[in-house]
């Protein structure tokens, strides 16, 4: 039928509604290749570039830095304990939501949505005014003497509050479409509550959760705002990467601060490998989770 | 193993909606009933207060002699079959049919080789042999429909539920799905109760039908009580197609006899 099309010049050609000419194609890709290596190819490259500006000497030099491992190793740790936690209680939120019925449950999804429309640097503030040492519960927790704003728990917990709906958002949409009839029929097979729910809910939703977990783990090693006004931006104690990228540069330490970055793109371009891995390896899997009935 | 079901002045609203408004109904053992009623009737609100999946305010569901309120929905051992018949998919067509085996407390289930040899068995009693190792996908309507089945029987249940069995059919499909169950019917002789809202469906099917329109059943009977002496005007009309059709066919095999009605 294309052959056809293009023998016929000028004459009504009985194109499909959906089919552009060829230049309007090439005028459209055009503009998305360019846009897509202006704005995210080009600095990503960049940042490896200047980090290896003085040699991979230098690079490997700026890692042996004591505050710079710790840098690296404060946002593994964050990381670890904000996205397991994120994941349990994103898909409990989801479970919850999608299939049960209940009061309150358009505020409960709009609350899920919160930390996406609010900026960053409030839910810092939030957490100071809470906890800080002139907030609502700094003189309780002054007399325990335990110390969350300017330490490792302030920091944890802002970057759970800035990361929590990636996995409830990837979630409830999916749960949600797929209804509730495979875990009734599960129940009036005999199963537990329990067992419905590691046998049919979660083998049903694991890639939609697995995806969650990952952007959210992007997210919890990237975040800056947040974690920027809650940290106190201690040297080798409350500085995350993120945050110890900024000081460095403020130094004119650009190999480190670029060592730094490069490192944490790494560990971005890491996460996107490794979903377009499981995306590859269990494409048959995913298909036919994906169609319906 | 199938009982008698006695449903007794169930009663059941959706916020203010009220869906069932004390009905009742006997089934006896190893009796095919269909619920027919046009969408809003409260059919399926029916059938998933007799298997549990919802609960009545008030009203009694009785299972032989037991009060099903009493047990939990795995005492209940009820064999309940979707309209889009919720095959668990990302199982094959063997682990959904043992899923009811296999879901039982370790006290209670069979060593996995009798697992294999009931799944097989009940593989062959749907007309399903060899196709274990597929996925729900990969089956076609009135596949899957079967492997719905053939996994509510697994578990030996009391009592087959089935919501709109033929409904996400074509209509070929259907026709033939129509008798074979028939046949499947008689040969296991569970006592079922299926939804529909095809007249043409409940009277080829079931030795008894009960008509419901807002949660009310408005008449119960054989297909030749009902066209005979239809208890209300909306069941009159309800039945109405039917009841023509019959009236020509009668003509045509019989051109001399008078259409009685």
């Amino acid at each position: 039928m294309a052959m056809s099309d293009r023998v016929l010049p000028l004459a009504h050609t009985p194109e499909r509604a959906t089919t552009e000419t060829a230049a309007t194609k090439a005028v459209l890709i055009g503009i998305a290749v360019l846009f897509l290596a202006a704005i995210l190819f080009l600095p990503l490259v960049t940042v490896f570039m200047e980090a290896l500006r003085k040699g991979w000497g230098t690079l490997f030099e700026s890692f042996g830095d004591p505050d710079t491992l710790a840098a690296i190793r404060l946002t593994l740790l964050v990381a670890a304990i904000a996205v397991p936690f994120n994941a349990v209680v994103g898909l409990a939120a989801s479970w919850a939501i999608a299939k049960f019925e209940f009061r309150g449950k358009n505020l409960l999804l709009t609350l899920i949505d919160l930390p996406f429309s609010i900026s960053p640097v409030i839910s810092g503030l939030v957490y100071v005014l809470l906890f800080g040492a002139h907030g609502w519960l700094g003189p309780w927790l002054q007399h325990y003497n335990i110390q969350i704003i300017f330490a490792v728990p302030g920091i944890v917990l802002a970057t759970v509050l800035v990361t929590f709906p990636f996995v409830a958002r990837e979630l409830i949409p999916l749960m949600q479409s797929q209804g509730t009839s495979e875990e009734e029929t599960a129940l009036t097979l005999g199963a537990s509550g329990w067992h419905t729910f590691f046998r049919v809910t979660l083998p049903n939703v694991k890639w939609a959760l697995l995806y969650g977990v990952l952007l959210c783990n992007a997210r919890a090693m990237g975040e800056f705002g947040a974690v920027s006004v809650v940290s106190g931006h201690i040297r080798g104690l409350t500085n995350t990467m993120p945050l110890h990228i900024e000081i460095l540069y403020n130094e004119y330490n650009f190999v480190g601060a670029f060592a730094v970055a490069s490192l944490l793109a790494g560990l971005a371009l890491l996460t996107l490998l490794a979903k377009s891995f499981l995306e590859w390896r269990f494409a048959g899997e995913l298909a036919a989770a994906a169609r319906r009935h | 193993m199938s009982v008698p079901v006695r449903v007794r002045n169930l009663e059941k609203t959706f916020g203010r909606y009220p869906a069932l408004k004390g009905v009742s109904l006997d089934v006896e053992a190893g009796e095919l009933v269909a619920l027919l009623g046009p969408s809003g009737s409260g059919k399926t609100t029916l059938l998933r207060a007799i298997a549990g999946l919802e609960q009545p305010e008030a009203g009694q569901v009785l299972f032989g002699g037991i009060d099903a309120g009493s047990l939990s929905l795995r005492e209940r051992r009820i064999g309940f079959v979707f309209q889009q018949y919720a095959l668990f998919r990302h199982m094959k067509v063997f682990d959904n049919i043992a899923f009811g085996l296999r879901a039982r407390p370790r006290a209670s289930r069979p060593p996995e080789a009798a697992i294999k040899a009931r799944v097989l068995e009940l593989l062959h009693l749907v007309q399903l042999d060899g196709l274990e190792a597929r996925y729900p996908a990969q089956l076609s309507g009135g596949q899957r429909q079967r492997v719905a089945l053939a996994r509510a029987l697994a578990i030996e249940p009391r009592v087959l539920l089935l919501d709109e069995p033929f409904g996400a059919l074509d209509a070929r499909v259907r026709k033939d799905l129509r008798k074979w169950l028939r046949g499947l019917h008689q040969r296991t002789g569970h006592t079922t109760l299926f939804v529909t809202h095809d007249q043409d469906e409940a009277f080829e099917l079931a030795d008894r039908i009960a008509i419901l329109d807002h949660g009310r059943i408005e008449q119960v009977g054989t297909a030749a009580e009902i066209l005979g002496h239809p208890a209300t005007p909306f069941i009159d009309s309800f039945i109405e197609g039917i009841a023509r059709r019959e009236a020509r066919a009668r003509e045509w095999t019989k051109p001399h006899a008078v259409a009685g009605r």
